[in-house]
């Protein structure tokens, strides 16, 4: 679903490579956690998926297509079947819950029919059934993360990126958010998720990859947070 | 496409951006109105032109007591010219007939005026119009010629005047179309601006490029349409107020004047270069500070 083959980033602004020969696969339906301290390379990683960012060096396929040989117009096309999520949840504030979801689906043409339809199942799953018409200042963080969620996963991608997701939340709103997370993986959507939360990935026991200065340090299946602990 | 939905993207940017958009329009309108003052005027000059290429460009008037021999003599010198088309000749009676005709709306002046106080004339047409100064200077001094009007002498003023015209509302339509593209560029800058959070999101969950640029560049252009509309009202008032009214008192029926389809005429192209314009710089502006 998603593979890194030889990948090298540097940002004009570093001397030192961001990502450095990072090489990794990642298949479809897998729940990967990629951990490391700030500064080595996870949100890189994820936009380089999300083709924000060309890699310097390498080649990078997702849901097999090669990046590099992507032309500008068919991006959008890659991006619909990539849900993503961030740590400041990034909702719109004028907006209702019901219609910051709809909006990712009105900014691709979906037709109005579709949209009414899919928007409150959507919003059911994560939790939301009922808070339809509140906006994104009277929702908790949990809550407002969920919309998030909901935005992400309502065109059914088959890649859902989080980076952080948990990372402005208390641990018991946490769990909530990693369960919805796990529920979305088991409808057969691959889920890379970038954290630094150590109980949430020891809790999961679910393959981490570990990024140090850009490097691939660690590849483990069902595995913790950090061996020295 | 769902127009609706771009549409009202459109209307929110509108309103939240009002005093811009309003500053937008009335650039948009003085520009274009004085852009097509502008083309006007010079369809104006080119009506006027035609009009007077087409006629007499010389007048020979002849002394009261002329003889045949010397009408003949001043005759064979005017179609000896190689500048010359052709000479018509205007008795006393034929130039009384047209001046009652060019003063009919002056009735005193023609009661008051004897027809035998109008002088016989040659008319003289000319090959190039503006060769007027050799053939005037050929049959001045001969005997029997009383005075040699050139009426193209006259009309250069006029075209002077209308040329400056034309050309002093090219330049503020310059001046002001520069003001309205810089104005455009800043307010489809800042309003990319104040929407990046929405571009963002569309960005992310794979909106086209067309989607997201399209609320900026219609906004802006639906501007430029109201600014054209107005500044086309303006033509309206222009012609009726400066040609019609102006010029017609002015210069009455030695002119001809453009009518209202040189204005009907002039409107699309107006509208259409107000849109060009503004869409164009704003989409120039988009692909700079929209990373799409």
């Amino acid at each position: 679903m998603i593979r890194l083959q030889s990948v090298t980033k540097t940002y004009p602004s570093s001397s030192r490579p961001a990502l450095d020969d990072v090489s990794v696969e990642i298949e479809k339906g897998e729940f990967v956690f990629l951990v490391g301290q700030s500064g080595s390379g996870k949100s890189t990683f994820l936009r380089l998926v999300l083709k924000e960012e060309k890699p310097s060096r390498g080649q990078i396929w997702v849901a097999g297509k090669e990046l590099s040989r992507l032309s500008h117009w068919k991006v959008p096309a890659l991006r619909r079947q990539i849900g993503t999520v961030f740590q400041d949840f990034r909702l719109l504030p004028n907006k209702t819950v019901r219609e910051n979801v709809a909006f990712a689906l009105e900014v691709i043409g979906k037709p109005r029919h579709t949209i009414a339809q899919v928007v409150p199942e959507v919003l059911d799953l994560v939790g939301l059934a009922g808070k339809e018409e509140r906006m994104p200042d009277e929702l908790s963080g949990g809550e407002q993360q969920r919309v998030a969620v909901a935005r992400a996963f309502v065109n059914r991608p088959m890649i859902l990126l989080a980076d952080e997701p948990t990372g402005n939340l208390d641990p018991t709103t946490s769990v909530g958010i990693m369960r919805l997370l796990d529920r979305i993986n088991r409808t057969g959507t691959t889920v890379v998720m970038a954290t630094h939360d150590s109980h949430i990935v020891d809790s999961m026991r679910r393959r981490v990859i570990e990024l140090e200065s850009g490097k691939v340090t660690r590849d483990q299946s069902r595995g913790v947070y950090g061996y020295a602990r | 496409m769902r127009w609706r939905f771009v549409l009202s993207e459109m209307a929110i940017g509108l309103r939240r951006n009002l005093s811009m958009t309003i500053a937008t329009i009335l650039t948009i309108w003085i520009a274009l109105a004085f852009l097509g003052g502008a083309w006007l005027f010079n369809q104006q000059i080119n009506a006027t032109k035609d009009y007077w290429f087409g006629k007499i460009q010389i007048s020979v008037f002849l002394t009261k007591d002329v003889t045949q021999p010397e009408r003949d003599a001043i005759r064979q010198q005017l179609e000896a010219l190689p500048q010359v088309d052709k000479v018509f000749y205007e008795s006393k009676s034929e130039a009384y007939i047209h001046f009652k005709d060019q003063f009919k709306s002056v009735p005193a002046l023609v009661k008051n005026t004897d027809p035998s106080a109008l002088p016989e004339s040659y008319r003289v047409k000319l090959k190039d119009p503006k060769k007027f100064a050799i053939v005037a200077s050929a049959v001045q001094n001969m005997p029997g010629v009383d005075q040699v009007a050139a009426e193209a002498q006259a009309l250069k003023k006029i075209f002077k005047l209308f040329s400056g015209l034309r050309n002093g509302m090219l330049v503020v339509a310059i001046a002001i179309l520069l003001a309205s593209i810089l104005l455009i560029f800043n307010n489809v800058r800042l309003a990319a601006f104040s929407r990046r959070r929405e571009t963002g999101i569309m960005r992310l969950v794979g909106a086209s490029d067309l989607y997201i640029q399209a609320p900026f560049i219609l906004e802006i252009t639906t501007s430029a349409l109201i600014g054209g509309i107005l500044a086309s009202l303006l033509m309206f008032a222009i012609k009726a107020v400066i040609v019609d009214h102006g010029l017609k008192s002015a210069f009455g029926g030695i002119l001809t004047y453009i009518g209202w389809g040189a204005v009907w005429g002039t409107i699309p192209y107006l509208i259409l270069a107000g849109i060009l314009i503004a869409g164009v710089t704003a989409f120039g502006t988009l692909q700079r500070y929209l990373r799409v």
